[in-house]
């Protein structure tokens, strides 16, 4: 008989990984990256591509050369980090923008906090916020969609459904075109049904939990309904659901685990005040669309979340 | 189907290599070594000498104390020592060493398989032969059943829930055993429900032992007492005993309390039996039902063994070690001990061995924590083990104390679903084990200062 291994229970164990999770995330930024590259061309996928590639390699040289520690990459979650932050930029980006903005991202976003799950904002966010400010005519100059197109620099360029009614436009994409993705936008976030599938598919594979998406949905839809009643010179309730970075933010940014809340309860108060706080920016803000910075300022507050909504224990408050 | 209101998962519960396999006897050792300690509260005190001829059934090391439960001869033959061996995780273990010879049973116990149904013993009487009979609670934790019993002044008990769910991977011997000996289970239930003088019984079955649930729901016909099965949704860790209470009566235990402040008794379904034979047949608790189990086992079944039967010899009835074995566990793979060998005699406690092949036994590389709050999701105790173990990690005694560390049954819910690996539960029993230290040290130094202050006051 060989020696016995003794180790503490127990000894049986899921076979879930943080990989199988970061690859669950993955799968579900598909069907947008599949619509992105139909309505963008070229473009989408080259940012993409430059963006997941440089995230990657910046976590592998930070790792060896500046930590000094074991390599993370295996772990797919700089993968995830460079989807995201591609899915937030315009198709016609210039690659050593994109490149400036993974650095910030894993750079700064992600490994100064000591990498995965210690980062206190969402690292793609970091990223495309840093780049927003830095580069905002580049950041804010958006393709039109025109069908598939080889070109990736040279697009005709518009404004996005929320900066054109930001500007005072009267006439707004149709619900459909909104719900399909074609319409001016950063590429990842224009097809608002294509990230309800990749939405459900995460639901199902309970990679996330209801809370995050559907509260902030919720107050959107019912926040944005009130002053729409009040004054129909607002934007409507459907449009901000389905327009802008709205379904990209509270599928996939919102719900990182490392910078969300970790009970339910905490979850949905963190859900509640983002809806709260996007509808804010959008309706009286100086910038058109405020999903990242809505994140990140609650971000900052999910410690506080954390130290306040702890679990029910069992024995308290029983029922009767 | 009801369940526990907070937390829980679902392991795979692989009880397919051993379910519906009929007890059967593991043959007698040639020398049994029976151990003193078998149980939670005071040693016992053997009352016999090396060259002593024992009989089955004979006590041979008293109670050490009300919490405490006499140890019976499980072999008859001539006592060679009362020695302490080493068991199979490293820790000296008190034990009268018995040669066995033939295998004669005291007179007054009966052997037959006459199903008594009469009780004709009173409460303080069935009290009484339930702590002669040595009998424990055979679940795992190896409570004296005769405390239990007996609810502290101020509590009164109201129903009595008999666990019958068996949540645990792998373990099959509690299903098997509600299978074989129905009647029995039903005529103990009613007589610990005439010891606690109350008519209510339940019987919680978890939605995995169909068979099981359709049995007792004709067998509690016949029980004198208003018995009602409980199936249960499929639920791990709902054989703990607080979660059992929530599941059936949904009640729940406060923090620091016994589970008698909700008025129910709990009773695993192996000591119901147990009850049965000490008090209708005068049969103390000399072996038990096991199961041998593991993937690679060419013989997986359940296996009522002696104690003091090694447990070499109840592997080799299953047909032996595995080439492939990698880890050996007493007990369930959720919560059972890994054993350094398996020289240990089989016990109160040995609820099952597991054999595992090498490639379920390590553990894989602990990642970082992403926080995604899946040990919060599944704690059944409403815990937060993410933040305990770093507090255990960071040695924040105080601040793992206000998080209710304590309040931890160690079910090993956190540990199993983490994708990052981390050793979750490791931590939190260390925390658990020094918080415990540091109240128990804080309780002393109040006693003494009361005392010191109480002998102020006479001067």
């Amino acid at each position: 008989m060989n020696n016995l291994i003794v180790s503490p229970a127990p000894h049986v164990h899921t076979s879930n990984t943080v990989t199988k999770t970061m690859l669950n995330v993955i799968i579900a930024l598909l069907p947008a990256l599949v619509v992105a590259v139909i309505y963008f061309g070229m473009g989408a996928l080259i940012v993409t591509g430059i963006s997941v590639v440089s995230c990657v390699l910046f976590e592998y040289l930070i790792n060896k050369f500046l930590l000094k520690k074991a390599c993370t990459i295996g772990d797919l979650s700089a993968v995830v980090t460079g989807l995201l932050l591609a899915f937030n930029l315009p198709a016609n980006l210039p690659w050593w923008i994109i490149v400036i903005g993974a650095l910030v991202a894993i750079g700064i976003g992600k490994m100064t906090f000591g990498g995965l799950g210690n980062n206190p904002f969402n690292p793609a966010l970091v990223g495309r916020v840093f780049l927003l400010i830095s580069f905002p005519v580049q950041m804010t100059t958006w393709p039109v969609p025109q069908g598939f197109a080889t070109k990736y620099i040279d697009a005709v360029t518009a404004a996005t459904p929320l900066s054109a009614f930001n500007e005072g436009a009267t006439e707004m994409p149709s619900y459909l075109d909104l719900l399909l993705g074609h319409v001016g936008g950063s590429f990842g976030e224009v097809s608002a049904l294509a990230l309800i599938i990749g939405g459900i598919y995460l639901l199902a594979r309970k990679v996330i939990t209801w809370h995050i998406p559907v509260s902030i949905i919720l107050t959107v839809a019912v926040f944005s309904c009130i002053l729409w009643l009040c004054d129909n010179t607002y934007m409507d309730p459907l449009t901000h659901l389905l327009a802008g970075g709205l379904m990209l933010g509270a599928i996939f940014m919102a719900t990182d685990y490392a910078t969300s809340p970790m009970t339910h309860m905490g979850q949905i108060i963190y859900g509640v005040l983002i809806g709260i706080i996007v509808v804010v920016i959008r309706t009286w803000g100086a910038y058109p669309e405020g999903m990242s910075f809505a994140i990140l300022i609650m971000n900052a507050v999910t410690p506080l979340l954390n130290h306040y909504c702890r679990p029910r224990r069992f024995g308290e408050n029983p029922k009767k | 189907m009801r369940t526990f209101r907070i937390g829980g998962l679902h392991p795979h519960d692989n009880k397919e290599f051993s379910a519906h396999k009929a007890i059967t006897d593991v043959a007698l050792p040639t020398q049994a070594v029976v151990p003193l300690a078998q149980h939670i509260g005071a040693p016992t005190k053997p009352v016999v000498a090396k060259g002593d001829k024992v009989l089955v059934g004979q006590v041979i090391a008293e109670a050490g104390g009300f919490m405490s439960a006499n140890v019976h001869a499980p072999v008859s033959g001539t006592v060679a020592k009362v020695d302490s061996i080493v068991d199979s995780y490293g820790l000296p273990m008190p034990a009268i060493i018995i040669d066995v010879e033939g295998d004669e049973w005291l007179p007054e116990i009966d052997r037959t398989d006459n199903i008594i149904s009469t009780i004709k013993a009173e409460p303080k009487e069935i009290i009484g032969k339930i702590q002669a009979a040595g009998i424990v609670g055979l679940g795992g934790a190896c409570f004296p059943t005769h405390v239990k019993l007996s609810p502290p002044p101020g509590n009164k008990a109201e129903c009595l829930i008999i666990n019958a769910v068996e949540c645990e991977p792998f373990l099959t011997c509690d299903h098997q055993l509600m299978l074989e000996h129905g009647e029995e289970i039903i005529i103990g239930i009613d007589i610990i429900c005439k010891a606690l003088g109350i008519d209510k019984a339940y019987i919680g079955i978890e939605g995995n032992k169909p068979d099981a649930i359709a049995k007792f729901e004709e067998l509690v016909k016949k029980a004198v007492n208003h018995v009602e099965v409980v199936p249960l949704k499929l639920r791990y860790p709902q054989g703990g005993e607080k979660q059992l209470i929530d599941a059936v009566i949904r009640r729940q235990v406060p923090s620091g309390a016994l589970p008698i402040a909700t008025g129910a008794v709990v009773q695993n379904v192996a000591t119901v039996y147990a009850v049965y034979q000490a008090v209708q047949k005068n049969r103390p608790l000399v072996d038990r039902v096991m199961t041998v189990t593991g993937p690679s086992v060419s013989n997986p079944g359940n296996y009522r063994v002696r104690f003091g039967t090694s447990l070499n010899d109840v592997i080799a009835a299953a047909g032996g070690v595995p080439e492939d074995t990698g880890k050996i566990i007493c007990g369930g793979p959720m919560m059972g001990r890994a054993m350094a060998n398996t020289n240990m005699p089989a016990h109160k406690r040995t609820s099952g061995i597991l054999l595992l092949p090498e490639s379920m036994s390590t553990r894989r590389e602990p990642e970082n924590c992403m926080r995604c709050g899946k040990c919060v999701d599944v704690c059944p105790m409403g815990l937060e083990p993410y933040l305990l173990s770093k507090m255990g990690d960071m040695r924040m005694w105080d601040e793992m104390e206000q998080h209710n560390v304590m309040d931890c049954i160690e079910c090993g819910c956190c540990l199993y679903t983490c994708p990052s690996n981390r050793p979750l539960l490791d931590y939190i029993r260390m925390g658990k084990a020094t918080v415990g230290g540091i109240l128990r040290a804080r309780a002393a130094a109040a006693k003494a200062a009361a005392e010191a202050a109480k002998a102020e006051e006479k001067k």
